[in-house]
């Protein structure tokens, strides 16, 4: 016992041990049911069986389209917000970005169903703009949380330099300002986009059912089908884990990215 | 005259700039609040259909503290009372247990060289970048491939996978600012290991611990993606899993609105709290 004190090393084991087996064994158990059939053999149907369905094909395809416009939507909207809180020239009172943060703590299904009440009240009718809509209210603190920490991390003085050498507002915004807030940008871009391409839940309630997303057909598959279906689903997962390694890839440093992730709750 | 026209001008152009970015952000606040005040004025009436208005009344709030309808004479659908019983039973345990988990794992990681620290806080990242429905699945397939029964466990082991990485992060910086040496000078000092650990390093890590503790709070009561896919059949509900089944029957279960109305302000009065003594911190610093 005293030597495990003293060799503070050692410490991490019992979490070490833990990450094995309740994240590291998970995952590869999802390669495993992926690339067997359900007797336990291996196969490769259950891809096979993806690709050959049009429907879920185009699903797929649906659902990154959805998440990359969602994406967009957030950086277009999520910018220019951050930008005005953080730089100093337009005095906005600091509890501002709190105000961003706050609506994450209510429960994101109830302000999904508020939001389909709101299109209800205005007589919309719920479908791929409510998606849209929905999915961009539900993550756009994602995005203006980086990009607002990156900017206001900024050196001001780089300004006061930009704009003592001569350079219009509009150069010093694309040519300072922009290449400067670029790994917050990056951040949010994973930040919006992972979340969107895997959701399940939100989709279903914003649209009635009516539009099924990739993250649906996964839950299906462990769902009302039961066992017979785990293996397909194991292997639409692993092509969801492809897309989130590749996209954590863009992130470039993944512990800043989930750092910021952290100070915003 | 004409540099002070030049310097008028740009007062005038800044001005404008400032009142429609400020503009701007009001907008996109009224946006992003409307759901929520949505939420709040309609707990304020007793339809059963969120969206219907039928009166100002605090009927539900009466309802939600009595668990009885007395006009309907009904009891309010007792599983929402289990689901947050254990919304926040599971939190408590998580975070507890992911916040000494992580505090240990936090030192231990501090501590290692270079290589091994490199592996273990990529493995710590891992369950921060996987979205919900893969760490759900994932351990869905490991508790069905050793024959674990779903329920209360399966649940709070998995709040402890997404949440210990946050507490390990919140303690690091902690470490790296303390002097690495008081440990040891404790020892030297004469006290036992145990001692130097909960009477030198427990309080010199204490914020981190909290906040880390915190954000596992926060993030196990947010969760729906794992809690759906580790809570099992048994009938077990946390409030997420519970509006989910709600909503997906139809019918909004009409005391949550006065339920989220509470929380919603409890939280707003707790940040403003957290707030003002983050500020009252980096003064002091």
């Amino acid at each position: 016992m005293m030597k495990v004190f003293q060799n503070r090393r050692s410490w991490a084991w019992p979490y070490i041990v833990f990450l094995v087996l309740l994240v590291i064994l998970p995952l590869v158990l999802i390669g495993i049911y992926a690339f067997t059939d359900i007797e336990g053999h291996f196969t490769l149907r259950n891809f096979i069986q993806f690709f050959h369905k049009t429907e879920a094909v185009n699903t797929f395809i649906y659902s990154i389209a959805i998440a990359l416009i969602t994406t967009i939507i957030c950086l277009l909207l999520g910018y220019p917000a951050a930008y005005v809180m953080a730089m100093r020239s337009f005095r906005t009172p600091a509890v501002m970005a709190l105000l961003f943060i706050l609506p994450m703590w209510i429960n994101f299904l109830l302000r999904t169903i508020a939001t389909v009440e709101l299109f209800h009240m205005f007589n919309l009718p719920l479908g791929e703009g409510a998606l849209l809509f929905g999915m961009s209210y539900d993550f756009l603190p994602f995005m203006i949380y980086p990009i607002y920490n990156t900017l206001q991390k900024m050196d001001v003085s780089l300004l006061e330099a930009a704009k003592d050498l001569g350079a219009t507002r509009w150069q010093t915004f694309v040519k300072v300002v922009l290449p400067l807030s670029m790994p917050g940008i990056y951040s949010g871009i994973v930040m919006v986009f992972m979340p969107t391409v895997s959701t399940f839940a939100i989709s279903e309630l914003l649209t009635h059912n009516k539009i099924t997303l990739f993250g649906s057909l996964i839950q299906r598959s462990f769902g009302e089908g039961g066992i017979l279906m785990w293996n397909y689903g194991a292997a639409l997962s692993l092509i969801m884990l492809v897309i989130i390694g590749a996209t954590s890839f863009f992130g470039q440093n993944d512990t800043e990215t989930e750092s910021q992730k952290g100070g915003l709750l | 005259m004409r540099n002070n026209m030049n310097v008028a001008s740009i007062d005038k152009r800044d001005t404008f700039s400032r009142v429609a970015g400020q503009a701007y952000l009001w907008l996109l606040l009224l946006v992003l609040y409307a759901p929520i005040v949505l939420i709040i004025v309609f707990s304020f009436t007793k339809s059963k259909v969120f969206g219907n208005w039928t009166g100002f009344t605090f009927g539900l709030y009466e309802n939600l503290m009595t668990g009885y309808d007395y006009d309907a004479q009904v009891r309010v659908d007792p599983n929402l009372y289990r689901a947050i019983f254990y919304t926040g039973l599971i939190a408590v345990v998580a975070a507890t247990i992911s916040t000494l988990l992580g505090t240990l794992a936090a030192i231990g990681i501090y501590n290692m060289r270079q290589k091994g620290r490199r592996i273990v806080s990529f493995m710590n990242s891992i369950p921060m970048i996987n979205p919900d429905i893969l760490t759900g699945i994932s351990l869905f397939l490991l508790f069905a491939s050793i024959g674990l029964t779903r329920g209360l466990w399966t649940v709070i082991a998995a709040h402890v996978v997404f949440c210990t990485p946050y507490v390990v992060l919140s303690v690091m910086p902690r470490l790296q600012k303390m002097n690495p040496n008081i440990y040891e000078a404790a020892l030297d000092l004469g006290a036992t290991p145990r001692q130097a650990l909960w009477k030198v390093m427990v309080p010199e890590l204490r914020p981190g611990m909290i906040s880390g503790f915190i954000l596992s709070l926060t993030l196990s009561i947010d969760d729906f993606g794992v809690t759906f896919f580790t809570k099992g059949s048994g009938g077990l509900e946390t409030l997420s899993t519970f509006i989910y089944a709600d909503a997906r029957k139809g019918g909004l279960t009409p005391e949550l609105r006065p339920l989220f109305s509470l929380i919603f302000l409890t939280i707003l009065v707790l940040l403003i709290i957290m707030n003002v003594r983050a500020r009252k911190v980096k003064s002091e610093k």
